[in-house]
């Protein structure tokens, strides 16, 4: 009995293996499969011949190459002024204590289960009496308030890991408050700053639902719009190069994910890198 | 829209000259420090305040609107008309149902998957590396493309489901997604995918935390693998179980995204998550009054679910804090 746990508990292991492995491979299969082999119903997961034209239809495909320029744009500006305005918040958040506190973490935790769609609404109205809709400026806003919650609970996160006497070494010296978060907390924060901008690029880079609702015109389409607006067609879709330009769309968060690997363990940051 | 940086000019004026002190203080703060905290934080909670707090409040005043998604809107309060219409509507409660299936399928799938997954990667076998690695990537996807990934695996005619299935002499010719029976359970088996990394990686840090001691007591008492399961294992992960359970629960009842790509609800409705028919309803059908009803009432089933998470959640603390 007992030596037949171990094979039974690599087999239940190779089941995982191919559950959560084998989709990805598939993907990337068939980015590299010429449209006959993917429409013949002999099916393999290595392709007959390596088909990497597809890649290049898939970057020369009309609005591709733009929209994925939009999302550049798009979660650069969001990336930037999330961290310059969640700097100074996430300082105080992390130095305070008592009632102001429980209340900006119970906020942050609420932002994360919040359903969007009572918030979209009338969101949708305000971006509409401000020319916001339909354009990367009011996208960018949106991203930017709602990457906020969870960048500042990372940043608050390392702050609480720089030591008070660092800093009140620094006034000691007649420095001001001003120069005290530049010379010695900003700096420190460093490794912070990095991984928040990077959780920040990623997720507005992945977003979906307020760029589908949002936006109207297709120039202004980010990629995830873009590709989901290939599949629309029924069956007059060229397989392989929408797999292609998805696996591109994917790499930033892949890369991302590869980094954060040790920390994405337990707790909130856990928690809300959720889709 | 410049105006949520302005503020940011603020602390740096006001404090110039003075030397700083650490803004804890106790007995809590100053006047001036609590002025200057409030400048440091009003870059954030200005867009938070625009874009998230006033569209939530109006949100809930549309609710009793007849508003219409129209160029030049003339609405009107009409009281509670949207929500006796919609206690009516069979289609939004239907919607509702198929939610609460998804929500509970997934989230109890996912969590017994991810305890079986964390148990394995746990016990010291080979490949543990790569699996984690692997573990990793439905996390690591962006919606959208776990969605046209599984479009593909899912395909009628060339997708390797069906031709494994047809390896194996079973029917070969479903079509998973647009099916009335399967396309509901299809679309569940990607949530679970795509959720399962999140859940596994929580149970594992707390099964990590499960001193090994108490497993060898229990094995020299004589107790077989599975009473040590619900004697050790158990009892230690219940807190991580409940909250993750709850915010899966949450979570996947909030889903939009990865339905609304791989079936837009269909096929006639059955994977219409109530998430997708309120967007619908205020975006196709333009009835944005009514919608926000709908909106209205979904988030206050969210609001009680998270009740319930805080409340056990609060209960555990005071457990641990008496024990």
């Amino acid at each position: 009995m007992r030596v037949l746990v171990r094979p039974a508990q690599y087999v239940a292991l190779a089941g995982y293996i191919v559950f959560l492995g084998f989709p990805l491979l598939w993907l990337i299969s068939a980015s590299v499969k010429s449209s006959a082999e993917l429409n013949s119903l002999t099916v393999s997961l290595l392709p007959s011949q390596w088909h990497w034209d597809n890649y290049a239809q898939a970057l020369a495909r009309q609005g591709l190459m733009s929209s994925a320029a939009n999302s550049l744009v798009v979660a650069l500006a969001s990336t930037v002024l999330v961290i310059l305005i969640a700097m100074p918040a996430a300082y105080v958040l992390a130095r305070l204590k008592g009632a102001i506190r429980v209340a900006g973490v119970g906020w942050i935790l609420v932002s994360q289960v919040f359903p969007v769609i009572l918030i979209i609404l009338p969101l949708f109205l305000i971006l509409r009496t401000m020319n916001l809709t339909d354009s990367l400026v009011g996208l960018t806003l949106v991203h930017t308030t709602y990457t906020l919650p969870f960048a500042l609970w990372m940043l608050q996160g390392y702050v609480v890991g720089i030591p008070t006497e660092l800093e009140e070494a620094g006034s000691m010296d007649g420095a001001t408050r001003l120069t005290v978060l530049r010379r010695i907390v900003f700096p420190l924060l460093a490794p912070g700053i990095v991984a928040t901008a990077m959780f920040s690029f990623v997720s507005s880079w992945n977003e979906f639902f307020f760029a589908l609702v949002l936006l109207q015109s297709p120039e202004n389409y980010t990629l995830p719009i873009t590709l989901t607006s290939f599949i629309g067609g029924e069956g007059k879709v060229a397989l392989g190069p929408l797999a292609a330009g998805s696996f591109l769309a994917a790499i930033p968060s892949i890369v991302f994910f590869s980094i954060m690997q040790k920390k994405l363990t337990g707790g909130l940051m856990a928690g809300a890198v959720k889709g | 829209m410049s105006a949520p940086t302005a503020p940011a000019a603020g602390p740096t004026t006001s404090t110039a000259g003075r030397p700083a002190r650490p803004l804890r203080h106790r007995g809590g703060l100053e006047r001036g420090r609590r002025r200057e905290a409030a400048a440091l934080v009003m870059p954030s909670l200005l867009p938070i305040l625009v874009l998230s707090v006033a569209p939530l409040v109006m949100g809930i005043a549309l609710a009793f609107t007849d508003a219409r998604l129209v160029r030049h809107p003339d609405y009107q309060f009409v009281g509670v008309d949207n929500f006796v219409r919609l206690a009516d509507n069979s289609f939004f409660w239907d919607s509702f149902r198929i939610g609460m299936i998804w929500a509970v399928s997934v989230t109890v799938l996912q969590l017994v998957l991810a305890l079986g997954l964390a148990q394995l990667l746990n016990s010291g076998l080979r490949l543990q590396g790569l699996t984690r690695v692997l573990a990793l990537i439905p996390w690591a996807m962006p919606p959208v493309v776990v969605a046209i990934m599984w479009k593909m695996i899912y395909s009628p005619n060339a997708g390797p489901l069906n031709a494994f299935l047809g390896a194996l002499g079973l029917p070969d010719d479903i079509n998973w997604l647009a099916d009335f029976s399967t396309a509901l359970p299809a679309v569940i088996v990607v949530g679970v995918w795509v959720g399962m990394p999140q859940t596994t990686v929580t149970l594992l840090a707390g099964l990590q935390q499960i001193p090994g001691e108490l497993h060898e007591a229990a094995s020299m008492d004589g107790a077989n693998a599975w009473r040590r399961f619900t004697a050790v294992t158990w009892p230690s992960l219940r807190p991580i179980v409940a909250s993750i359970t709850s915010l899966n629960f949450i979570w996947n009842f909030n889903s939009f995204s990865l339905v609304y790509v791989l079936t837009e609800g269909g096929p006639g409705g059955r994977t219409m998550l109530p998430m997708l028919f309120t967007y619908l309803e205020a975006f196709k059908n333009r009835n944005i009054g009514y919608a926000a009803a709908m909106g209205v009432v979904l988030v206050v089933v969210v609001v009680l679910l998270l009740a319930v998470y805080l409340r056990s959640q609060f209960r555990d603390d005071r457990a641990v804090k008496k024990g």
